[in-house]
């Protein structure tokens, strides 16, 4: 179709296909009310842009031709199956009866639809693994086969996931609409866990070969930075934050044999300066927002670290604090286990292990490895070395990742 | 679009509540059914007797089976229902959630199939 495409025109194409086909997808869902409909509309789209922007020129404003455009192919769509279904004939007309002066701003004031893609791919009505792969395909613009290789499933199981989420929001009619105010609260808590979600998948993939997906953990800030601009509210700067804090690490956290080292261990002139600047810039602007939460306290534990020219100048006091605000906010045995292993640095490993000790009494994360790997280090340095290789065998028992486990046994043959 | 709004709940602990509490919770039904039918939701909508009463019945190559109490016995039980007419899912889900049974129980919300779309052409 574009063998004879002028270069120029035809790298146009392409750019504008990177930059910006997915913010024309969402406005075509908006106005075709159909997902399936409107990807075909921007697949036509984008072949009759390669037909004629080499020809008559790129348009001035090419994203809202390239809408204008799908619309039109969408409509015809319909009159063709129309023939065939009568039921179709009214869908067509009310269809280019709707306005014929294209929106490329919401009815909301929103400036962009892509906000209102995100908050139907994550609608709580749909599964959590429906949401993540939804979210990943349409926003993220991933293929089925990305998705579920890097969820490590099989390509079947997401295609089927999308398909049924697609069903659902068509026949349970979930609106493309953005949440009210009165809903914002909790439907922003669904869009920010499935980004987070996504981004530690990438950052420690839960079980597999290696220890980090670097693209799963791009396409999670590349969602976070957007929703950001789109929805500045406090927990969505602060899980941007957060994550960027942690992308900060990344070099540093694993050897160049493929090892995991630790946070007190890592080469600290091998973090991301740029990144830390960025995240921290952010955690200041979200705390001084009301109504942070979680994802905003984290990102302040993760900036004092980031603070820190050596582990020895931790501020220990001040993330004991804030993992006792974190606790208030967002009670959980994990917020505890953490706060736990603040405390054996803030006061030493006796004050650690004895609250550790007390959670796994109640019998809470008996099956995480993490409790168990923390546990046996504070043992170690107290200098009970049997208790310290029980409580690593425990841990290697549970561990599901191959860097992880390397680690384990690492720890388990010094003691030996 | 119609959604219909099942309301579960579990029987055994409901047999517990003291009266006060009871009368309370058929005051707050009350005024949940003026609400809806007054802001044009209601459609319908019943309160039913314990599964203890329900019976099952099945034709199986033209022979009637009648068996004692529910389909499925579950942990909570349909207590009754709500038709109502919503503009989409989000809507449906905001009337079902102000249900008095969803602070104690849970809602399923159930679109309607429309026969007239769905075999439309056929």
């Amino acid at each position: 179709m574009s063998e004879h495409a002028a270069p120029d025109a035809r790298s146009t194409v392409d750019a504008v296909y990177r930059s910006d086909s997915r913010r024309v997808l969402a406005t075509l869902i908006r106005l075709l009310g159909d997902f399936d409909l409107a990807e075909e509309a921007l697949h036509d789209a984008f072949v009759a842009a390669l037909e004629q922007w080499p020809q008559g020129g790129v348009p001035a404003n090419p994203r809202a031709w390239l809408v204008s455009t799908g619309r039109f192919k969408a409509i015809d769509e319909i009159r063709r199956r129309a023939r065939f279904d009568a039921s179709l004939a009214h869908v067509a007309e009310q269809l280019s009866a709707t306005t014929a002066e294209i929106e490329l701003t919401d009815p909301d004031g929103v400036s962009d639809d892509r906000l209102r893609l995100i908050f139907t791919c994550c609608h709580p009505a749909l599964t959590r693994d429906a949401q993540i792969a939804l979210t990943l395909r349409e926003v993220c613009a991933l293929t089925t086969e990305q998705i579920a290789s890097a969820f490590l499933t099989g390509a079947p199981t997401v295609a089927q996931r999308i398909v049924r989420a697609k069903a659902k929001i068509r026949d349970a009619r979930i609106p493309y609409q953005l949440p009210t105010r009165a809903e914002l609260i909790d439907r922003t808590d669904s869009v920010l866990s499935v980004i987070y979600l996504v981004f530690n998948e990438g950052y420690s993939a839960s079980s597999g070969a290696t220890l980090t997906r670097h693209d799963l953990s791009g396409e999670a800030i590349r969602l976070g930075r957007l929703l950001q601009e789109l929805l500045p509210e406090a927990e969505v700067t602060g899980l941007l934050a957060l994550m960027l804090l942690h992308e900060s690490r990344r070099a540093a956290r694993t050897s160049p044999e493929g090892e995991l080292v630790l946070l007190g261990d890592q080469d600290r002139s091998r973090w991301d300066r740029a990144l830390i600047a960025e995240g921290l810039t952010l955690v200041a602007r979200a705390l001084a927002m009301r109504r942070f939460g979680p994802y905003a306290l984290q990102a302040a534990i993760a900036a004092v670290h980031a603070g820190a020219a050596t582990p020895d100048a931790t501020d220990w006091a001040q993330i004991v604090g804030l993992y006792d605000v974190l606790l208030r906010a967002d009670p959980s045995p994990v917020v505890e286990l953490n706060r736990a292993a603040a405390v054996a640095m803030r006061d030493g490993p006796a004050a650690g292990l004895q609250l550790i000790d007390a959670i796994l009494a109640r019998g809470d994360l008996a099956d995480y490895h993490h409790a168990h790997s923390a546990r046996a280090d504070l043992c170690r340095r107290l200098g009970q070395g049997s208790e310290a290789r029980r409580s690593y065998e425990r841990a290697l028992g549970l561990v599901q990742q191959e860097p992880e486990r390397r680690f384990l046994k690492a720890r388990l043959r010094e003691l030996n | 679009m119609k959604y219909l709004c099942l309301i579960y709940e579990n029987e055994q602990s409901r047999a517990h509540i003291p009266k006060a509490e009871m009368d309370a919770m058929m005051g707050e039904y009350y005024a949940y059914t003026e609400g809806v039918k007054k802001s044009g939701h209601y459609l319908g909508g019943e309160a039913l007797q314990p599964v203890a009463t329900a019976s099952t019945v099945r034709v199986r190559n033209g022979k009637l089976s009648t068996t004692d109490g529910p389909f499925a016995e579950t942990k909570e039980q349909l207590g009754g229902f709500y038709l109502i007419e919503a503009k989409d899912l989000n809507e449906a889900i905001q009337v079902g959630s102000r249900i008095p049974g969803a602070k104690y129980g849970s809602i399923e919300v159930r679109p309607v199939l429309d026969l007239s779309q769905a075999y439309a052409g056929h």
